[in-house]
Order: C-alpha cells, then sequence, then structure tokens
C-alpha cells in the first residue's frame, strides 16, 4: 500500500541507501553504529526521523547534520581568460599546502570555505575561462564539501547500486535491461508470476514493487534455499511476503513427472549457503563474493540453526540432576522445534507445488547463472497460454540456443533477441555532449509469449515455426538460413 | 479481460490481439456477429473467437490460422492506431522505472497522444492508484478516452483536455511523478512542479531534440529539480541465424596431402562449428543484427523533486 501525504521518515531498522553524487551504498539504520561511506565516517543516529532524500552534511564528529540552503553568488561576473594557451601546469599554482588545507579542516572550517580559500590562493584560476573555473569549482566541492543523501531504496536506487558496486553478484544484469525486463514481462499486481533468479534476490524485489503485494510470486531456487539478500533492502511491508512461496528446482521434474513428493525435502539452507557462495558468478568475480563484509546490509533473516548437535558435544558430567534433566527438557523441546518446522516446511513445499501444478502462471522471469535453455523449457510447462516470459543471460550464444530449443518445442510466439544499449549526456550551456557510452556488458534477453501448445502434431508445429521466422526474403545472404 | 487484469477466456466487447506471424499482427474489437478478414480467410467472431481460451489457434475460412492473443500494453503499443508518433516500449521500460512507478502510484502525463503510454502507466499503477492524463487536442482527448474505456481502464484514469503549460494537469501537491512529452516542456516545469507531491516526486522530459534538453535542464534547476540526468536508450534486436561461410581454395602444398590449418576435409575437425563437408563449408548459429535499427527517438531527462 501507498504511503501518503509528506515524504516517509527515515526509522531504526529501516534499509536505507547513500547516495554522494552518482555513488551509492545500501546500510541499515542502527543506532551507533559506525558507517564508512566515500571515505568519510559517521554515524546515523541524526538521520532517524527526517524524511528520506534529505542531503546532510559530516560534522567532526561523525554526526549528520542536516546541509543548510546557501545561495550561490552567481550574479557576480567573474574575472576570466579566454583559452589556456598561457596556462602553464606546473603542479606549483595552488598555494595552500596539504598541511594549511588540513589545518583548516581540523579547525572545522566547513567544505564550502574551504573551496573559497583554494580559489583564492590559485594563481591561475583568473585565467581560466568560465567553463574552467566551473570545473574546478565542482571538483573541489565534491572532493571537500561532503554531502551524502539518505535515500530509499526503490528498483530504481538498487538496481543502479548492485551494477556500480557488485556486478557479480547479479550476473551483470544492468539496470536498463532489468527494465526492459519488467515491462515485456507486464509485471503489474495481481497476476501469479514465475521468478527463477541468481541475482541476490534483486530482480525478485523488483518484480515484488512491480505487483504491490497483488498476486502471488512463486521463486524457484538452486540448491538448499532462495538467496533474498537484495529483497530485504526494498523494505516491504510484511503482508507483501504473504504470497511469497519458493521451490526447489530439485524437484521440478518429479512435478512435471507426476512423481513429486514431499519426503525428501531439499538440504537445511544453512548447509547450503556455503556451496551458494562458492558457486555465485563466475571465477573472475568470485573475489565480489568475498567483500560481502560491509556491502551487505545485516537485514538477512538468520539461518536455522541446529541446536541439538550442539548438545551432543556438552558436558554431560554435571553433577545437578535437575540440571542434567532441564537439558533433557531442552532438547526435546529443540527436536520438537524441529519437526514443527519441518512439518511447516512441507506444508509450504505442498502449497507452492499445487500452484504450479494448475500451470497457469501469468508469465516467467529468469534471470540466473544457469544455462537458460533447460530452465525455459522446464519452467514454461507452468505458465499459461498467451502470456509473457523474459530470460535474461549475461551472453548471447546461450540465448541462441534457448531460441532453437524453443523453436523446436513449439507453444511460443514472438520469440525476440535483444539488448539495450544506453548513453548518459552531460547537459550544460554550451557544454551538451553524452558522457559515457555503456554498450555492451548489460546482458541480453529473451522474450516471448506463451500460445496453446499442440503435443504430438510436429508438421503444425514446423510450419508454426515457418510463419514465425522472418522469410528469407531476396536481402538475404545466400548463406543466411532460418534456424 | 482488461487491460489490467488477465482473462482466460475471450468475450465479447473484448480487444484481442490477431496474431498472424512473425511481427504481423492487428487488434480486433470482439462483437458478437462481426467478421474481421485476415489474408488466411475470415474469422467470425461468433463460432471462433468468443468463449476461446486466449492464446488458441484459430482456423481461417480459407485453411491458414491465427492466432488470437489477450492485449497487453506492449502489444497494444505495436499494433494501436498512430495519431501521433508514439513511445516504444524500450523507452516506456526505462520510464517507468526511473520514475519509481508502481502500484498506486498517482501519476500525471501529457501529452496523451496515441495513448501508448498511458496504457503502460495505467497498468503499473493499477489497482490503487491514477493517470492524470493532458492532451491539447480536442479529438485525441476524446478517442483517448474511448479507448481507455473500451480497455475496461477507464476508473483508472482521467484525460483532460486542456493546454498543460497554460493551466497544468488539475491536481496539486499529490503526484507521485509527472512525464512530459510534449514541444516546449520548459515551460511546463513549474506546473509539474506543483502538481508533485511536496518530498521525493520525480519528472521526466523526453525531447527529440538536444536544444530542448538544454533549456528544460535550465528550467528544471531553476525551479529547484535535483539529481538532473540525461540519457538516451536504444534497442539492439538480433535475429537467430544458421550462417554458412565457404571455405577458400587455398591450394595444397607441393607432395604434402595434409595441409596445415583449417581443413574442412578432416573428419576430426572439432570446434563449435560443423563443417560441411560435402560443401566445403562452416556452419554456425549467429546473432544477426537487424538491417535497420533505431537510431534515436528522443532523450529522457530524469529530476527528482527535493
Amino acid at each position: 500500500a501507498m504511503e501518503g501525504g509528506p515524504g516517509a521518515r527515515i526509522r531504526e531498522g529501516d534499509c536505507a541507501v547513500l547516495k554522494r553524487d552518482e555513488v551509492f551504498k545500501a546500510v541499515s539504520v542502527l543506532r551507533r553504529r559506525k558507517i564508512i561511506f566515500e571515505k568519510q565516517w559517521f554515524y546515523l543516529d541524526n538521520a532517524i526521523g527526517h524524511i528520506y532524500g534529505t542531503t546532510f552534511e559530516v560534522t567532526s564528529g561523525g554526526n549528520l547534520q542536516p546541509k543548510q540552503e546557501v545561495e550561490e553568488t552567481t550574479t557576480e561576473t567573474k574575472e576570466a581568460g579566454t583559452d589556456n594557451r598561457n596556462i602553464v601546469d606546473d603542479g606549483k599554482s595552488q598555494k595552500l599546502t596539504h598541511d594549511d588545507i588540513k589545518a583548516l579542516k581540523d579547525k572545522g572550517i566547513k567544505g564550502q570555505e574551504i573551496v573559497q580559500q583554494l580559489i583564492e590562493n590559485s594563481t591561475t584560476f583568473r585565467d581560466k575561462t568560465e567553463f574552467a573555473q566551473d570545473k574546478y569549482i565542482k571538483k573541489k566541492k565534491k572532493k571537500y564539501e561532503a554531502v551524502i543523501t539518505i535515500v530509499k531504496p526503490s528498483t530504481r536506487i538498487l538496481s543502479t547500486m548492485y551494477y556500480a558496486r557488485e556486478p557479480g553478484k547479479i550476473n551483470h544484469l544492468r539496470y536498463d535491461t532489468l527494465a526492459q525486463m519488467l515491462t515485456l514481462g507486464n509485471i503489474h499486481a495481481g497476476t501469479k508470476m514465475i521468478v527463477m533468479e541468481t541475482c541476490a534476490g534483486l530482480v525478485l524485489g523488483a518484480v515484488m514493487e512491480r505487483m504491490g503485494g497483488y498476486g502471488s510470486i512463486i521463486q524457484m531456487y538452486p540448491g538448499g534455499g532462495p538467496v533474498r539478500a537484495a529483497t530485504s533492502c526494498f523494505g516491504f511491508p510484511k503482508p507483501f511476503f504473504d504470497n511469497l512461496h519458493e521451490f526447489p528446482l530439485s524437484k521440478v521434474q518429479s512435478l512435471l513427472s507426476g512423481t513429486f513428493s514431499t519426503e525428501t525435502l531439499p538440504a537445511d539452507p544453512e548447509e547450503n549457503a556455503l556451496v551458494e557462495e562458492e558457486s555465485n558468478g563466475l571465477s573472475e568475480e568470485k573475489q565480489s563474493s568475498l567483500q560481502e563484509t560491509e556491502e551487505e546490509p545485516a537485514t538477512e533473516a538468520p539461518m536455522e540453526i541446529n541446536p541439538t548437535e550442539e548438545q551432543d558435544t556438552m558436558d554431560i558430567n554435571a553433577e545437578d540432576v535437575e540440571f542434567k534433566e532441564n537439558k533433557e527438557k531442552e532438547n526435546k523441546e529443540n527436536v520438537r522445534e524441529k519437526q514443527i518446522k519441518q512439518w511447516e516446511r512441507r506444508k509450504k513445499l505442498k502449497e507452492a507445488a499445487a500452484l504450479l501444478r494448475e500451470k497457469n502462471a501469468d508469465g516467467l522471469i529468469v534471470a540466473s547463472k544457469f544455462h537458460p535453455t533447460p530452465l525455459l523449457l522446464s519452467l514454461l510447462e507452468f505458465v499459461a497460454p498467451s502470456r509473457p516470459f523474459v530470460v535474461y543471460c549475461q551472453y548471447k550464444e546461450p540465448l541462441l540456443e534457448c531460441y532453437t530449443k524453443l523453436r523446436e518445442r513449439g507453444g511460443v510466439i514472438n520469440l525476440k533477441l535483444s539488448e539495450t544499449w544506453l548513453r548518459n549526456y552531460q547537459v550544460l550551456p554550451d557544454r551538451s555532449h553524452p558522457k559515457l557510452t555503456m554498450s555492451g556488458g548489460g546482458g541480453y534477453l529473451l522474450s516471448g509469449i506463451t500460445v496453446v501448445l499442440e503435443k504430438g502434431k510436429s508438421d503444425s508445429s514446423n510450419s508454426e515455426a515457418l510463419k514465425v521466422e522472418e522469410p528469407s526474403s531476396k536481402r538475404c545472404k545466400l548463406q543466411d538460413l532460418p534456424c | 479481460m482488461s487491460f489490467v487484469e488477465y482473462g482466460d477466456t475471450i468475450k465479447d466487447g473484448d480487444t484481442a490481439i490477431v496474431f498472424l506471424g512473425h511481427e504481423s499482427m492487428f487488434p480486433v474489437k470482439v462483437q458478437h456477429g462481426s467478421v474481421t478478414q485476415t489474408k488466411y480467410g475470415v474469422i467470425r467472431h461468433s463460432t471462433d473467437l468468443i468463449g476461446k481460451k486466449y492464446g488458441s489457434k484459430v482456423t481461417c475460412s480459407k485453411g491458414g490460422w491465427v492466432f488470437i492473443l489477450h492485449p497487453t500494453p506492449e502489444l497494444w503499443t505495436m499494433n494501436l492506431p498512430h495519431r501521433t508518433q508514439i513511445l516504444y516500449s524500450t523507452d516506456i521500460s526505462i520510464i517507468t522505472m526511473m520514475l519509481e512507478l508502481k502500484p498506486g502510484s498517482i501519476v500525471c502525463e501529457s501529452g496523451t497522444g496515441s495513448g501508448s503510454l498511458s496504457h503502460a502507466l495505467i497498468r503499473t499503477v493499477a489497482p490503487s492508484g491514477h493517470l492524470y492524463t493532458v492532451e491539447f487536442h480536442q479529438q485525441r482527448a476524446e478517442k483517448a478516452r474511448e479507448e481507455f474505456r473500451e480497455h475496461g481502464v477507464e476508473h483508472l484514469v482521467t484525460v483532460t483536455n486542456q493546454d498543460v503549460c497554460k493551466n497544468g494537469f488539475g491536481v496539486s501537491n499529490i503526484a507521485d511523478a509527472v512525464f512530459l512529452d510534449i514541444p516546449s516542456p520548459w515551460e511546463a516545469i513549474g506546473h509539474a512542479k506543483s502538481a508533485l507531491k511536496a518530498e521525493g516526486g520525480r519528472i521526466c522530459s523526453f525531447s527529440p531534440c538536444i536544444e530542448q534538453v538544454q533549456r528544460t535542464c535550465l528550467a528544471m534547476e531553476e525551479y529547484g529539480f535535483t539529481e538532473i540526468n540525461t540519457l538516451e536508450i536504444l534497442l539492439r534486436v538480433y535475429n537467430v541465424r544458421t550462417v554458412s561461410l565457404p571455405i577458400p581454395d587455398l591450394g595444397k602444398a607441393a607432395e604434402d596431402n595434409s595441409s596445415p590449418g583449417f581443413d574442412s576435409s578432416n573428419p576430426s575437425h572439432q570446434g563449435s562449428s560443423c563443417a560441411n563437408l560435402q560443401q566445403g563449408t562452416v556452419q554456425f548459429k549467429s546473432g544477426v543484427p537487424l538491417r535497420e535499427v533505431v537510431g534515436h527517438t528522443g532523450y529522457l531527462t530524469f529530476a527528482t523533486k527535493s
């Protein structure tokens, strides 16, 4: 449900995102917890109660203080040069030394004032062109006027953050590619979606945001349990999770063949967490999972603790019989707790299986490290006809194969293999130009729409394949053959 | 069916999409007694459509067949009747995400145009949000209202026929997001600001020309917007094709029968490509770019109201 009225306020326990220029970092809002961000140390305590979007300055004590609105003195016509033909960069134009600047900082002089001092003590400043002066001021401000904005997490913020900080965790899924997936998949309130992702729960969170708590989601997961580190960052209200189900990939085949049972549950999440970490991402990205210490907010649900094992190694030489009896009682309670938990897991698994068996999901979203073909071929079975599906892959080639296999299978139309190219711009009077290109590196998408699958009619699926292919027109090279 | 809720079977009054084949489809208004002509023959709504499951194959009178699809804003965008140049799903996707739209959001839009973006916005903010869309052309405004009614979404949208630059969006201090696709967006920035909620609202302006973007960015700055950022997004589509390349005849060394390097006549040749021994060609699968691609639609400028 939407929050109306004035902006949401920062509360203790929230997952908030710190922002400075284009750099983001997700943190848990906890009192007396030291935060490092952009070479600055501070506590978030003073931020609690302020509206999200507020910009703060870091005081010398490591506390946050809302930044005062300052009037920019832009009306004065500054002295400036016309070009840089006579400006020699000998590194000596700034008269203030490192020590001088440090002294100013130690005195508690505000960043704004330091920048002013630097300008006044620069011999070349007034010879620079106006543009160069602007650039110089911007650069010094960036360095000395450290302001931090605390923003509310959203798909926009988190997908940008993850792509910049930990792309390996999300299979290099660039935020514009994620945006395409959400639209191509027609993700909206009231649908029943199947999501399979190994992107730390970012894609799941994005889907949940666009569903607004309406409808249901079945998350398919490899190994022992789904990773939802990023999902918890969104700060969804608890009811959003009521209709979030999960189902293990390892049970998909049995479900499809009708031999599904809950007798053998997938292994404990705790045991498999290690396996997940190791196999997450490619070899060159392994480093990113090790960097995890500060990046992840500490809001992930605690792993299931297994107390009975710990009991075995306890010293039962205690003379106190009562103590022993209490321990036995505790053992029994723990075993009972474990049984209840297992029973609950079985129940949830049966529920998820029942939802899947209906084979009427409204869409399928796949974004994982796995080869997409086996996932698509199996998971599409659970999707109703005339519904969209989108699969992301970091690489193009597996999607070429997936495309071909889907054509052979039939029951899909409007297959499209695509990628998006994104370019940011600097827009300033007389200084507008593209900033940087991010072509390539954003990943690829294969999307399509399901149709009623006619099994056992090989000739009709062939003609279907021919019908949906682009005709080999006279414009095509002789060597090109439709797949 | 509606554009914001899936239905299973085709009903009288639905808008359905008839899919004929590769990138060939058109929308159809399902009505008892109606008949639709296609190149495969005639489709009789009463017998061929109504009551059938969406996604079904329908055989037409001449024997050819089509698929009937449930409408989505994306399919609508590809098939709607153009009254103006429209926004396509690539731009719509990034706009939706960057404006942080979701169920319950209140959005303002101008101009409504042909309703391409409008349908996508309505879909995203449903069932608890609302779209206030402003169109200064009277017939276009009316046509938009009609379409929203036919598509079952009229309760989620208010169409106002006025000039947004003069009279704004008709609401104040409630919008989570504002979108502008008009010739002079800088003239509407002030109105956009007053329509937006007090803090944290998002704005987006779409302009084909960089000069428009420059003026808009200045206006945004003047009105105190922050996080001003301009970008453009382009779609690259690939056709999946099996490609055959001939192997050049480099002749043979004088007496030596085995030539080094690439030899298509060597049966033990390994690798990802499969050699065609007969014709001296190598086959491989490729994602081939389209011949004609969209090079530019417009620049998107986003900002936050602080």
